[in-house]
């Protein structure tokens, strides 16, 4: 500290020259500054004259003091001023600066590395030799000097999992016998064996820990309950009120990533757990792929999701599919209803079925399954699928389950069944009762007006009780259930449809479908299923929360996962096993951040906000301006600051800048403007003459038109990017290369978003159109590969005739009337009055002739062509058709079909009555 | 021995300084003709003067017979002034007069050069034979002379400051003088002195600069002649003002001085003023005793 500020020195010894200044000030101000040399005839007038004052001008007090600040500015810059500077620490051995480097640590990175390389500046200066440990990550101690560490601590990064406790120990034991002074950088969480540590570096040394005392805050596993995602997140402060928001993030249908949800937590005063629930429609739910604190980078405020908010895969099977056409009363129609919101359905045989693993197999009213199905269906129960099952009429004339259960019902059931409330019966149609405490049902509200007038009665057993989930009012059972395996079998005692009862017709039937369905995702027993099993993991999240790729990360055996311990083997994300997805997250469910209480003989500090900063840089580059102003001030005090040289030096600095600003042209101009582009065959003569046709048609259309192209483009198809030209003028040659596969992909891109190729086989003077000359029979198998419509010989009523100028005839170098176009639709007509018929929409992507349009647009760099076209006048007013029909083309490429519009306007007037 | 390559590169140079000079003389000229219009001045001795009785002396061939037959006694015919005058120049070439304080200014020796151009058309045209001083270009007649003249007046002299040529000047003939004068003030006194002996009378014209009068220098300053054989050092020019004006007043005193001795007329004109009014003064100047 000097006077107060927070400011100290390199080398102090450096100040001493300040005392110079003085006596330099008194020279200074001795040595005029140097004469001006004038012409001047008056010289005779002056010869002899003596100046009246002995004592020399004087350099004006405000240039001294000038030269003087500049000169100051270097010797303080030269003594290496330091802002902040660190305290002098009180050791001067070794320094061991101890990371946990945890997730937990992951959201302050940058101040603890900030705080690091200070402490490590800082032992750089005093000499020090220092080491940097991550205990997530623990090695050898081995001290060097500090600017070594310096160079690798960037690389030096949070590990997405906490200290393991036994690793730890280990490494504390080898510090015994060392001496050094510690810095632990704590992420602030209680955790086992650190007491231990703590001990081990305090025999060796002072220890000093750095906390934030901000806390940490994690994010666990979201549960799925009720169809709602139960949230939890964990902090180990608790002292204040404090409230995160959670995003759900997924990707939308464009398959971009995006926040899907923000739900709001607040932690309460001297709570550390806060949960919310968040509502998502079952579309949103399953695309879902992680929850993350808003504004946290850490890998604890990340909670992967897996497949326990998937869309269940609900098979439907009915046993009766013979009438067509009675949407209503098909068994399967209500349930369709029901689950297509929440559900992805497969129908079909349940042999077809099956193999495709659906959560839920729904059969409607079938009675008997085949022997192999019925194996099938049962080694799917034994691995946790949903049998759910309705009965009908059908199920209740069968003979099945009637004196032995059968394995694929949960009851046996009476003959018959029986019918309440009907024509023929006694009793009022029966109401449901309320859903018991360990139905899956329980708490849905009973519709009063769900009654049920039939079903099948399940005959008494003295498994019944524990079986029946649902029951009528009356007491008989509505709905039972039985496990196998590891699935379940649900028996709904009445139909599917409406024909029984008015369930399938209520909201309750779809809460109950709900209910069940969510019962079948995965909550069976986690130890049995993950043994032996081995995961992949898929993504795998770094120590600030990014997703990276775990590809070619080792498996993982299920065991180890489901432990949940992290380490550098085990690492949080996804993984995968067959079909099924399990997260890790790094929150577990049963963990409670504890804050780190540190024994009271250890110095704990926050981070250090103020980081020392070192000025002499500054200071330098000061004394440079303070000196460069000089010069300035010096040419004005001698008279010799000209104007022109003020305007030179600040014409110099305005000009540094655009300099850059000044290159990086060029390359996208094609993107800029309207560039017409020729395909390059391989062959120059035919490159440099369609070039120069391009160059020529591009000159015509900046003279007669408002379309102003820039330079033409030579585009090689398998490099070149296509977008940025609205055509392409293709000349054939027969020993071009065919375009690779990519380039045909990018060629039938262009095609269809609206580019135009204009193939010209230049032959028209000795071949028709068609494979009768070698270039066309090298067109067809050029085109072959593009996605080409149907053509037809230019109609004389196609737009191209009258886009910009009226033309009936497309001469190039030759003139043929075989061009070729996208073909009319075949219901286009010809509307009585109307000059034109009203054809394709949109711009024809070919045009397809062999005229050598090129040859006759070609021009040179001065603008004279290059090519003769036909005989003395005649051929000028060729090459002028010519001309015009290549405006055109380039007109029908950039407007469209905009000409084929103008047809409709004089009816258009004539029906406003003008 | 200069190339003729050399030879001609100089000509072509001279011959392109020239035409512009001439032009702008004759455009300065014609701005006092304008003025000056219908003035008739005597010719070439064509015209009649007067008749005068024979006096003892005249010979038979100057009698005028036609006027002596008509009256009986015998007059001589006399002519109008038969001798025109004679008008010598002399402009100082030399390197001080090249001195100009600004770029928008011309030099001073540019200056003199168009005054005195300009007065020569004006005397030519109005018949008056004009010359340079010295034996270089003795006066003469014609519209030639003006050439002749414009290529004397474009050759630069030696030294830093020039002194007046007063020899050959022809007896009772014009003279102008047109300098900085801030050379040697003897040698302008020994040939003004000269010349007044020879009954010559003229005009002196002190052409400076305005930063000669002014002396708006500052600070610590070489000052150097313009042909750098003379320089003159100062801690402080500002303080050197009051006594360089006091001097160079002091200097055109003396020169103003001598020419009222002399009988000559004495003038001031600074490049920064208008050229027309300096020519305009110049010409009354000189024709005041013609």
């Amino acid at each position: 500290m000097i006077f107060g500020l927070p400011i100290g020195f390199a080398a102090p010894w450096v100040l001493a020259a300040l005392v110079v200044l003085p006596v330099l000030w008194l020279i200074l101000r001795a040595i005029p500054p140097a004469p001006v040399r004038r012409m001047f005839p008056g010289v005779v007038l002056l010869l002899g004259l003596k100046d009246d004052d002995t004592v020399t001008d004087r350099t004006p007090w405000w240039l001294l003091l000038l030269r003087m600040l500049a000169l100051a500015a270097v010797i303080v810059g030269l003594a290496g001023p330091v802002l902040n500077p660190d305290e002098p620490s009180d050791g001067n051995g070794p320094l061991l600066i101890v990371m946990d480097a945890s997730w937990a640590s992951a959201a302050d990175w940058e101040a603890r590395r900030t705080m690091v390389e200070a402490l490590l500046d800082e032992a750089a200066r005093e000499g020090r030799s220092a080491s940097l440990q991550r205990l997530t990550a623990p090695q050898e101690v081995r001290f060097q000097p500090a600017d070594a560490w310096l160079s690798r601590l960037a690389g030096v990064t949070p590990m997405p999992w906490e200290p393991e406790a036994a690793a730890v120990a280990a490494w504390a034991e080898e510090l015994a016998g060392q001496d050094f002074d510690t810095v632990w950088l704590s992420d602030g969480l209680a955790r086992d064996g650190r007491d231990d540590v703590l001990k081990a570096l305090q025999e060796a040394g002072s220890v000093r820990v750095v906390e934030t005392g901000r806390g940490v805050i994690g994010l666990q596993t979201p549960a799925f309950e009720d169809g709602k995602v139960l949230l939890t997140a964990r902090r180990s402060e608790s002292a204040l009120e404090r409230g995160v928001s959670v995003q759900a993030v997924g990707t939308d249908p464009g398959g971009s990533e995006r926040i899907l949800a923000t739900l709001p937590m607040d932690f309460e005063a001297g709570e550390d757990v806060a949960e919310n629930a968040l509502v998502l429609p079952a579309e949103l739910r399953a695309r879902v792929t992680r929850f993350e604190v808003q504004g946290l980078r850490s890998a604890g405020a990340i909670s992967l999701t897996d497949d326990s908010l998937r869309r269940r895969e609900v098979a439907l099977i009915a046993g009766r599919e013979d009438r067509e056409g009675l949407q209503l009363l098909s068994p399967l129609h209500f349930l369709r209803q029901a689950l297509v919101p929440t559900a992805d359905i497969l129908e079909g045989a349940l042999g077809d079925v099956l193999p495709a693993n659906p959560d839920v197999v729904v059969l409607a009213d079938v009675a008997v399954l085949s022997a192999g199905e019925e194996a099938a269906l049962l080694e799917w129960l034994d691995q946790g699928g949903l049998l759910l099952r309705f009965a009908g009429p059908r199920l209740a004339a069968s003979e099945i389950s009637r004196t032995d259960e059968d394995p694929l019902l949960p009851v046996r059931l009476r003959a018959g069944g029986r019918s309440v409330g009907g024509a023929m019966s006694w009793g009022e149609p029966k109401s449901l009762a309320p859903f018991s405490e360990d139905s899956p049902f329980f708490g849905l509200s009973v519709p009063e007006e769900v009654t049920v007038t039939a079903q099948v009665m399940a005959q008494p057993d003295p498994t019944l009780a524990e079986r029946v989930i649902a029951s009528l009012s009356d007491g008989t059972p509505l709905v039972t259930r039985k496990e196998i395996g590891q699935g379940q079998v649900v028996l709904v005692h009445v139909t599917a449809n409406a024909e029984w009862s008015g369930l399938p017709l209520s909201g309750l039937f779809v809460q109950m479908l709900d209910r069940l369905a969510v019962v079948s995702s995965n909550s069976a027993d986690m130890a049995e299923q993950m043994a032996g099993t081995s995961w992949q993991p898929l993504k795998v999240l770094d120590g600030f929360g990014r997703l990276e790729d775990g590809q070619t990360l080792p498996g993982v055996p299920g065991e180890a996962l489901l432990e949940g311990a992290l380490n550098a083997d085990v690492r949080p994300g996804l993984y995968r096993e067959g079909d099924r997805l399990m997260a890790l997250n790094v929150v577990q469910n049963d963990a409670e951040l504890v804050a780190m209480r540190w024994p009271a003989d250890v110095p704990v500090e926050g981070l250090r906000g103020a980081v020392s900063r070192d000025l002499s840089g500054y200071l330098l580059a000061a004394a440079l301006i303070l000196l460069a102003a000089d010069v300035l001030a010096s040419l004005a005090v001698s008279g010799r600051l000209w104007g022109a040289r003020v305007a030179g030096a600040l014409m110099a600095l305005v000009l540094v800048a655009p300099v850059h600003e000044a290159r990086a042209q060029g390359a996208d101009a094609h993107a800029r403007d309207v560039a017409l582009a020729h395909v390059l065959t391989g062959n120059r003569t035919i490159d440099d003459t369609a070039l120069a046709g391009m160059r020529g048609l591009s000159e015509t259309l900046f003279f007669r038109t408002s379309v102003e192209p820039g330079e033409p483009a030579s585009v090689d198809l398998e490099r070149d990017e296509l977008a940025f030209y609205p055509i392409l003028y293709w000349p054939i040659t027969q020993e071009q290369p065919t375009p690779s596969r990519e380039a045909y992909g990018k060629l039938n891109d262009y095609l269809r978003s609206g580019g135009m190729i204009v193939f010209d086989t230049r032959d028209a003077d000795v071949a028709r159109f068609g494979a009768s000359s070698p270039n066309g029979r090298k067109l067809q198998s050029l085109a072959a590969g593009l996605d080409i419509p149907p053509l037809d010989p230019l109609p004389a009523d196609h737009v191209l005739t009258r886009t910009f100028y009226l033309l009936q005839d497309f001469p190039g170098r030759y003139d043929s009337h075989d061009v070729w176009v996208e073909a009319a639709p075949p219901d286009a007509e010809l509307i009585e009055g109307m000059p034109f018929r009203n054809l394709n929409d949109g711009v024809t992507p070919v045009i397809i002739g062999g005229n050598d349009w090129a040859a006759a647009w070609a021009v040179d760099a001065r603008g004279n062509t290059l090519l003769p076209v036909g005989r003395g006048r005649a051929g000028e007013r060729q090459r002028e058709l010519a001309y015009r029909f290549g405006v055109n083309i380039v007109m029908h490429v950039l407007t469209g079909n905009y000409k084929s519009d103008q047809v409709h306007v004089p009816a258009l007037l004539d029906r406003l009555g003008q | 021995m200069i190339s003729f390559a050399q030879l001609r590169g100089s000509a072509e140079e001279q011959a392109a300084r020239l035409p512009p000079l001439l032009a702008q003389a004759e455009h300065l000229a014609g701005t006092v003709l304008l003025g000056e219009h219908g003035r008739r001045r005597a010719g070439m001795g064509d015209d009649f003067w007067q008749y005068r009785p024979v006096q003892p002396g005249d010979s038979t061939r100057m009698i005028d017979w036609r006027r002596s037959a008509k009256t009986g006694s015998q007059f001589v015919r006399q002519r109008e002034w038969q001798v025109a005058q004679s008008v010598m120049l002399w402009v100082d070439q030399a390197a001080s007069m090249g001195f100009s304080s600004d770029k928008a200014l011309p030099s001073k020796g540019d200056r003199a050069r168009l005054l005195t151009l300009a007065l020569a058309i004006l005397l030519i045209r109005g018949g008056e034979r004009v010359g340079l001083t010295g034996t270089l270009l003795p006066p003469r007649r014609g519209e030639g002379q003006i050439l002749r003249l414009t290529e004397m007046m474009l050759r630069d002299e030696g030294g830093d400051y020039g002194s007046p040529e007063a020899r050959a000047m022809l007896p009772h003939a014009r003279a102008l003088f047109v300098s900085d004068f801030m050379g040697d003030f003897d040698s302008f006194e020994a040939a003004l002195t000269k010349a007044a002996d020879r009954g010559v009378l003229g005009v002196c014209l002190q052409v400076l600069d305005p930063a000669e009068e002014s002396f708006p220098f500052k600070g610590r300053a070489i000052f150097e002649s313009m042909g750098q054989t003379l320089s003159h050092e100062t801690k402080k020019a500002d303080d050197l003002k009051a006594r360089y004006l006091e001097r160079l007043a002091e200097r055109k005193e003396r020169l103003r001085g001598l020419c009222r001795l002399t009988g000559w007329h004495y003038g001031t004109h600074h490049t920064g003023e208008s050229a027309q009014s300096a020519l305009l003064w110049l010409h009354r100047a000189l024709e005041r005793r013609t």
